[in-house]
């Protein structure tokens, strides 16, 4: 550590001394009480990049089991016969016995399964693990602050997190077993403490769990847009900003404008469950009993939890989106094609996403005439969403392209979007959705465009900022490696499950062999479970990549090693606190300048050279 | 500090974005603590709407709604059939507690340490007062007309009719006329002795005249949606109360005036304070006068 922060002054550092503003942050001695305990500096830590490293690490954590919950009932699906008695040790009374002693899985767990596959991937992995992540490390960076506006509240975002995910996990071990009603938690499924085991326990414990990640998002979201609005340092005006923090920007805000609507959604439902209120139920017979409750509407719930779940597909992948851009505008060394009309289709895409919540609700007997408004407002949205994939594309279009992971990455990311987005269109009009809801093309669609895509921003951000968390690289054969298999692996999970979806194979069934209907698929769903694993697997080795690179990885000795021109780089290869060891640095230009009047990148710090002419951007 | 030539061509550059934020200052011209409030008051102004929201989604899904003005009609002291006065009431306090919220603000402006301190503490007995006055009514809802968040005693006629006796004549008022009723009355059924005493009555118009029918229930949301909402809000009225004694502590002990940004956590108690005034009028709209 203390070797590498001895470095040798180099051209930016001379620039800094020049031209940077002083804010007197090192007269403070603020830094000194970070560096005074193991507890101080690393659990309990007030720093962003700490913060986002523990954000980073609790979401591989989560990564990893939902991933592992996700092979175990593609085992069911793919070989709904074979026997499971060998995860008997390690699920204990989850894998059933029969009298030949062949195992398989309970229904309830399966259920269980898939609910906690998408409740822990879409929040704790792809919101809390992504956003967190990156938001955290790369605003106070890229925008030139020595920390988030508010450390301490930043600090308690990751730890409502963490604790979000002690309650999670602790679902887990219940005797009746976690939530198993989709990670959506309709009622009266979710309401009705007697419609199925996972309804009893488990349920209180994950709207527990997910109040507890609201407030974490909400003080994570208002941290981020505050720190971009107003600790911008001299010269980062809006439009000098890297995409990376538009698009975190836009996010924050998206999550402080939904994440508040999901509160008050389950809290009914807490209600519901456990006063005997009615909000969201109304005459339901339970075994021939009829229940006291009437009056309410499961409808409502579906509208107050869309109207969050919606834009929460946006929360996942538009930080992926800024990352990508960033990355591979720095790696084709080239501007990015249409900075502005980047950002702003950033902010329609945001504002579109709070107008279409009902279009996951076309089954649930809407006025046919209100589902008008929804299909026209989701089909807008390809318009924004179709500028940013060509102005990816045109960026790639005669560029001088490095083909190193974290591009490989990028490319992998529009090519899921592309694939995943176009079937939008389709899901996103009613009337071909009728046929389609809850079948397995729902399911290839959302995992493409929202779920392998936001994975594929995740790694290309981690290939790409990596040496400047770490101070070292990743090993790149095992990352390309990685990214091939997956790559390739994710297209053989999700491809065929769209000749399932339009062969009417409905998502969520734990076996299909019953249905006349849906025999015939058995190969498909064999091959699908088979890449599954290897894609598990291939994962795993990026974990092993991962943590093993942190120690033994190739040590960065450049302190601009992909010669990018946004200014997380001009500090010191691991930055102390306050990020900068000395001045602010000034900005002075757009970030994107590559290639400009023949030189290959030009830092945002650099001053317009005598007589260069000033694009405006 | 800076060569001639980057003078120069800075200068050029800010000709571009002489309108937009250059770093140093805050683009809003407040601090960020403050910003951090609005974006936090935005989030919460969600959640409201939400509870809201679900409101006008039962209410309206229901065919009838208990009429406020016979709902709340009583005020302390036995005094019955006086509509919505003690609400009123309520509302002046809370409203009057944001007048000397900004009072305080005003005094902090001023750097008048005592008058922060003076115009807090009026309004943290405002807010007492209300949070008083919201027991009383909760007290009298629960206890006094059985309301609760399962059960809504208030139901509303949807046929003309006239009250019978036990014994099936006609009843009579004090007066001695016949106890008539229109459709859209609201009427609260009492609880003596454990038992919910529905009367009966005769219809008088529509599909069923002539025949008898009985008192039933109001529609449960109202209970549960009333609780509810006048009970989140209350729970932002206690957290602002304790705030509030927090800031005006901290003002005393001259804290803030050792720190450089004044009272400016005065003027920041104070957004979430008229914030929670605001969201009790739009409480008091759909609840007491819709």
């Amino acid at each position: 550590m203390s070797t590498q922060n001895i470095e040798v002054r180099e051209e930016v550092d001379e620039i800094i001394e020049k031209n940077g503003y002083d804010d007197h942050f090192h007269d403070h001695h603020a830094s000194d009480k970070y560096k005074s305990s193991f507890v101080g500096k690393y659990i309990f830590s007030l720093d962003h990049k700490m913060i986002s490293r523990q954000f980073l690490i609790t979401g591989i954590v989560w990564a990893i089991i939902g991933a592992a919950f996700s092979v175990i009932f593609r085992l069911q699906l793919g070989f709904p016969e074979a026997d499971m008695a060998w995860l008997k040790p390690l699920l204990g009374k989850w894998i059933v016995l029969n009298d030949a002693g062949i195992g398989s899985i309970s229904q309830d767990f399966y259920y269980a399964l898939v609910t906690m596959h998408g409740t822990i991937l879409i929040f704790f992995v792809l919101t809390a693990g992504l956003s967190g992540t990156y938001s955290n490390f790369l605003i106070p960076l890229q925008v030139g602050a020595r920390d988030m506006a508010s450390p301490l509240l930043n600090m308690l975002s990751y730890w409502f997190f963490f604790l979000a995910g002690l309650v999670m996990l602790y679902s887990l071990f219940l005797s009746t077993g976690p939530f198993s009603g989709g990670w959506t938690a309709y009622p009266p499924l979710s309401a009705l403490p007697q419609a199925s085991s996972g309804s009893k326990g488990g349920m209180n414990l994950w709207i527990i769990s997910m109040t507890l990640f609201i407030v974490s998002q909400l003080l994570g979201g208002i941290n981020y847009v505050t720190t971009i609005l107003n600790l911008r340092t001299k010269g980062m005006s809006m439009w000098k900003m890297p995409l990376t923090i538009w698009s975190f920007l836009v996010t924050a805000i998206l999550g402080i404008l939904t994440f508040p609507v999901l509160f008050a959604g389950v809290l009914l439902l807490l209600f519901d469950r456990s006063m005997g209120t009615s909000f969201y139920l109304s005459e339901i017979f339970i075994q021939g009993a009829a229940l006291e409750n009437v009056g309410g509407s499961p409808i409502l719930y579906q509208h107050l939890f869309w109207f969050l779940g919606h834009p929460e597909v946006y929360i996942v992948i538009l930080p992926a989106m800024g990352i990508v851009s960033e990355i591979m505008s720095v790696n084709s060394r080239k501007p990015i094609f249409g900075y502005r009309a980047m950002a702003y289709s950033l902010m329609a895409i945001a504002f579109l996403s709070l107008l279409v919540w009902a279009h996951h609700m076309f089954t649930s007997g809407m006025n046919p005439f209100i589902t008008n408004f929804f299909v026209l407002f989701t089909l807008i949205i390809a318009m924004p969403s179709s500028i940013k994939t060509f102005n990816w594309l045109t960026t790639l279009f005669r560029g001088n392209l490095r083909l190193n992971s974290a591009m490989l990455y990028c490319i992998g990311f529009v090519s899921f979007f592309i694939s995943g987005g176009l079937t939008g269109i389709w899901v996103g009009s009613s009337t071909l959705d009728i046929p389609l809801h809850d079948t397995y093309f729902v399911v290839a669609h959302f995992h493409l465009v929202m779920g392998v895509a936001a994975f594929f921003g995740m790694f290309a951000g981690l290939s790409y900022w990596y040496p400047k968390m770490f101070g070292r690289y990743m090993n790149e054969t095992v990352l390309k490696v990685h990214f091939w298999i997956t790559l390739i692996g994710a297209y053989c999970i999700f491809w065929p499950q769209h000749y399932l979806g339009l062969a009417g194979v409905p998502r969520r069934y734990y076996r299909f062999d019953s249905f006349n209907s849906f025999t015939g698929w058995e190969g498909v769903n064999e091959f699908i479970t088979i890449s599954a694993i290897v894609v598990f697997f291939t994962q795993l080795l990026w974990v092993f990549n991962f943590f093993y690179s942190m120690w033994r990885g190739k040590k960065v000795t450049e302190r601009n090693p992909w010669h990018s021109n946004s200014i997380e780089w001009t500090t010191p290869i691991i930055p102390p606190h306050g990020n900068w060891p000395g001045k602010l640095p000034k900005v002075e230009r757009w970030p994107y300048d590559y290639g400009k009047d023949g030189k290959d990148y030009i830092t945002q710090i650099t001053p317009y050279a005598e007589g260069e002419e000033v694009i405006a951007h | 500090m800076t060569t001639d030539t980057h003078t120069e061509v800075s200068h050029h550059d800010h000709v571009d974005d002489s309108q937009i934020w250059e770093g140093g200052t805050s683009p809003f011209k407040a601090s960020y603590g403050k910003l951090m409030i609005w974006y936090f008051l935005i989030s919460d102004a969600f959640t409201f709407s939400g509870f809201l929201i679900a409101y006008g989604a039962l209410r309206f899904s229901t065919p009838t709604w208990p009429l406020p003005d016979v709902v709340f009609s009583t005020f302390p002291g036995g005094i019955h059939h006086a509509p919505l006065i003690f609400v009123t009431v309520m509302t002046f306090i809370l409203i009057l507690s944001s007048v000397t919220m900004v009072r305080a603000v005003q005094e902090g402006k001023k750097e008048n340490r005592m008058g922060v301190v003076k115009w807090m503490g009026f309004t943290i007995i405002g807010g007492l007062m209300f949070l008083s006055c919201q027991a009383w009514e909760w007290t009298n809802l629960i206890a006094k007309e059985h309301m609760s968040i399962s059960t809504n005693p208030f139901g509303t006629h949807t046929t003309d009719g006239v009250y019978l006796n036990e014994d099936g004549t006609v009843a009579k008022t004090a007066d001695g006329k016949d106890e008539k009723f229109t459709a859209g009355t609201t009427y609260l059924i009492h609880k003596k002795d454990g038992e919910w005493h529905k009367r009966k009555f005769k219809i008088t118009s529509g599909e069923y005249k002539g025949q008898v029918a009985q008192e039933s229930f109001g529609p449960k949301a109202f209970g549960a949606l009333f609780f509810f909402i006048t009970g989140f809000h209350g729970f932002h009225v206690f957290s602002g109360v304790v705030f509030l004694t927090i800031v005006m502590l901290n003002a005393l002990s001259g804290l803030y005036v050792s720190r450089k940004n004044g009272y400016e956590m005065v003027e920041k108690i104070g957004l979430y304070w008229h914030f929670v005034d605001l969201v009790w009028v739009f409480v008091f709209l759909v609840f007491y006068l819709l």
